[in-house]
């Protein structure tokens, strides 16, 4: 018998299908073509597979081929660990790599544009409350938003790949988006010449801006959950690494063991050295991943949880400042029946999205769960501001409606966007908003921080995996085939 | 066959519970249809509000416009307003010429054609410079800010009905109207006629328009139906319609924010807008129209030139609806 390809510092992948393919039996070789054709063929061809396990018998009584078979294993069982390791974390690694730099980025986009439309509603309420001559930094600030929505859009439907749900939310958003600008327009000029058209411009603009926000918030949810599922191809345990990596250390341990039993000597150092590989693949494997795993679990659960209610939370100040607004323009124009009480549509509504913002006392709701989800002092203290603010602009708005109410319009406007020396609900929203995007601020942060301790714990692991094992792999070979020259 | 018999079971199952939907989906429609109809509320000054037709069908014995005859008396309801100081006056705020708020004005006041009325009933009741309290009131709120006694009294565009008489008095009519046709200028629309055909038509949602574009639309779209009669300009404006029916004051009201659109053809329904009190407050009532009495003698006609007169397709000048009395 001729053993010499495997005897110098054959590369171990080819090493597995030399070692198969050169025994010197050409009539039983598994493959189809040589001598076995002609003569097996005629009256019915054995499979492959039969043949193979003939071979292996007849191998398997000898030492030398016992040996061969034994190396072959241990080969393919430290091959195929680094591959399925490498396979396994590349994956987990590339969707790490996504979260960070792909679907959090979109969902913070998608939750701009969700935030921008409404910003710029608000924007555009309060400028017209304002009067004909709106003030320069309300126009600006509808502007910028306007701008910040179109952009976003933009790299959101670049993003959108084949999400049929995101794509439609985004083209319906651009449909809409000039629509709901032209009706402001219009809003706008008849406002500047003192007609009460201008109001009735506003509110249709309110209701276009209304079937906006709900594409807007679909297209957020939809981008919150592809964000997700990459939360969820990164995290999971890499379990069939794991479980072949242990199936390798075993066999090579075993093979060490019949070594010493059969040899009386106690070190084989090609099969220490696989031995050694793959117990520091399987190391930095569990390792890694655990380690990474704790930074993904952390940037969701101290991130992304709080990223997500403090947007929420930013909206619905954003909303309920709109309708406030809204309350002021309409004048009493549309009704919304509650029980058999007429109430104006736009107070209901200022109402509703309060109360899911501060909940009844103002420290409940959207708020209370963004202070609770804050895991430090420095998470609760914008979230706590936000609270105290929201209280002060209830009672503010209470102060406002009663002014309305009693037929005092020009103090129900003083006291919404009047000078900050009049107490406005104006100063209490910007206050809101202004500590809302301070926590918003600093939640990117902690989850960018946790998110990137994450994706680097699996810095370097799928190509290590790769290398270890390919060198583990022929350390195996190496050690087998030192053991069979010996039967030379 | 056991596949068969549960077959025909499941189908029989299938069939109880189809019914059981059926019936359930009937319920839910029946309870919701109410709160549905009654969700539509009117809002700025439709006018007729649905009942309009206790003002065209005088049958049984109801005259609307007949009211109370004038007395310059104080009563128990004129001195508990003198006593107090000021008049709470429930307006709009949103009917360009009749009651609206001018944003550039630099207080912006008040002002239109029902506003100057206001003026002129509280300088009566209190004096020169009285003070006024202005309360918006939706169109669907006005006869309960009255009974709930939120407001002395209504002047918004209201139309006295013989509905509406059950729950409010009102003082003679101050202003006649009718439904009428707005359309763009250039439009072959040329009123409530045939010319509506196949066009699309605005009208406020349970407002008399709606009413009555049911009865008789000449074949016209007419599924377009706003919370406020002012929308309907915008939807004109926008090009989603081709005309708009509303009444004739709130039409002109229109047809003044913009000078590409006007009345089309005579007003085909007759209404009367009255100033709206308490049923129990017969002294006001007598008051009021004792100042309608004066008000009628040239005030009257100097406010419709300030405000209605150069309207598009208004008369240049016009003369106030003669009292009616019904004691």
């Amino acid at each position: 018998m001729t053993y010499p390809p495997n005897g110098g510092a054959a590369p171990p992948g080819p090493a597995l299908p030399t070692m198969l393919a050169i025994p010197p039996q050409p009539g039983a070789s598994p493959a189809p073509a040589g001598p076995s054709g002609p003569l097996a063929a005629v009256p019915s061809r054995r499979t492959a597979w039969s043949e193979g396990v003939d071979r292996l018998r007849t191998a398997a009584t000898t030492e030398p081929g016992r040996l061969r078979i034994i190396g072959a294993v241990l080969a393919l069982l430290v091959v195929a660990f680094g591959a399925v390791a490498t396979w396994e974390m590349s994956e987990r690694s590339a969707a790490a790599d996504d979260v960070l730099n792909r679907s959090q980025p979109l969902s913070r986009d998608a939750a701009d544009i969700y935030r921008s439309l409404a910003d710029a509603n608000t924007a555009a309420s309060s400028g017209f409350l304002a009067g004909g001559q709106e003030p320069a930094e309300v126009i600006d600030r509808y502007e910028k938003d306007i701008r910040t929505a179109s952009e976003k859009l933009a790299t959101a439907s670049a993003n959108s790949g084949s999400d049929p749900a995101s794509a439609a939310a985004i083209a319906k958003l651009n449909k809409l988006l000039p629509e709901y600008t032209g009706l402001i327009e219009r809003a706008r000029a008849n406002n500047r010449q003192g007609l009460p058209l201008g109001g009735a411009y506003l509110r249709y603009a309110n209701d276009k801006m209304q079937t906006m926000l709900d594409a807007a918030e679909q297209l957020y949810k939809e981008e919150n959950e592809r964000l997700r599922a990459d939360y969820d191809d990164a995290t999971p345990y890499p379990w069939a690494a794991i479980g072949i990596g242990a199936l390798a250390l075993g066999a090579l341990v075993w093979a060490q063991r019949r070594n010493y039993h059969r040899t009386n000597r106690v070190f084989n150092h090609g099969l220490v050295a696989a031995t050694a590989a793959s117990a520091v693949v399987l190391l930095w494997l569990l390792v890694g991943h655990t380690v990474a795993r704790a930074g993904l679990d952390d940037s969701y659960d101290h991130g992304v949880r709080s990223l997500n209610v403090l947007n929420d939370a930013r909206i619905a100040s954003l909303k309920a400042r709109g309708n406030e607004n809204m309350t002021l323009v309409s004048r009493g124009a549309e009704t919304r029946e509650v029980g058999d009480v007429p109430k104006d549509k736009f107070d209901l509504e200022y109402q509703s999205q309060m109360e899911q913002l501060g909940g009844a006392e103002g420290s409940t709701g959207l708020l209370g769960t963004a202070a609770s989800l804050a895991d430090d002092a420095a998470g609760r203290e914008p979230v706590a501001e936000a609270i105290e603010n929201v209280k002060d602009w209830k009672d503010r708005h209470k102060k406002a409606r009663g002014e309305d109410d009693s037929g005092n319009y020009e103090g129900a406007l003083k006291k919404v966007i009047g000078a900050r020396d009049q107490d406005p609900t104006d100063e209490s929203f910007e206050n809101v908003d202004d500590a809302l995007e301070n926590a918003l601020e600093y939640e990117q942060q902690e989850f960018k921080l946790a998110a990137q301790d994450g994706r680097n714990a699996m810095t370097g692991l799928p190509v290590g995996a790769a290398v270890l094992a390919v060198l583990g792999a022929a350390a195996a070979v190496l050690g087998i085939g030192r053991r069979l020259s010996e039967y030379r | 066959m056991l596949r068969g018999r549960l077959r025909s079971s499941l189908r029989g199952w299938g069939g109880v519970a189809a019914m059981a939907v059926a019936c359930a989906l009937t319920a839910v429609f029946a309870l919701l249809l109410p709160l549905t109809q009654a969700r539509g509320d009117g809002s700025t000054g439709q006018g007729g509000q649905g009942v309009a037709e206790g003002a065209q069908v005088k049958a049984d014995d109801c005259n609307p416009e007949a009211s109370l005859r004038p007395s310059p008396n104080d009563g128990p309801y004129v001195e508990d307003i003198k006593k107090r100081g000021y008049l709470t006056v429930g307006v709009d705020q949103n009917s360009y010429r009749w009651g609206y708020r001018d944003p550039n004005k630099s207080e912006s006041k008040l002002e239109g054609f029902d506003i100057d009325l206001v003026h002129a009933i509280a300088e009566e009741i209190l004096g020169p410079e009285p003070d006024i309290r202005f309360r918006a009131v939706p169109t669907n709120q006005r006869i309960p800010a009255i009974k709930n006694g939120d407001v002395d009294m209504v002047v918004r565009t209201m139309t006295i009905t013989c509905d509406r008489l059950d729950d409010v008095a009102f003082s003679t009519a101050y202003f006649k109207t009718g439904q009428q046709v707005l359309a763009p200028k250039n439009s072959d629309i040329t009123g409530y006629n045939k010319t509506l055909k196949d066009k699309k038509v605005c009208s406020a949602k349970s407002s008399t328009a709606e009413d009555e574009l049911e009865k008789n639309s000449f074949g016209a779209d007419t599924s377009t139906k706003v919370p406020n009669q002012l929308d309907c300009l915008v939807r004109l404006q926008l090009g989603e319609v081709d005309a708009v029916v509303t009444d004739g004051a709130l039409a002109a009201s229109q047809a003044a924010q913009d000078p590409t659109v006007m009345l089309m053809g005579e007003p085909f329904t007759e209404e009367y807008y009255g100033v709206a009190m308490k049923r129990e407050a017969e002294d006001l009532v007598r008051r009021v129209n004792q100042v309608l009495v004066d008000y009628r003698k040239g005030d009257w006609q100097a406010s419709y030139e300030d405000w209605l007169a150069d309207v598009p397709g208004m008369a240049d000048t016009a003369e106030p609806p003669a009292p009616e009395y019904s004691d």
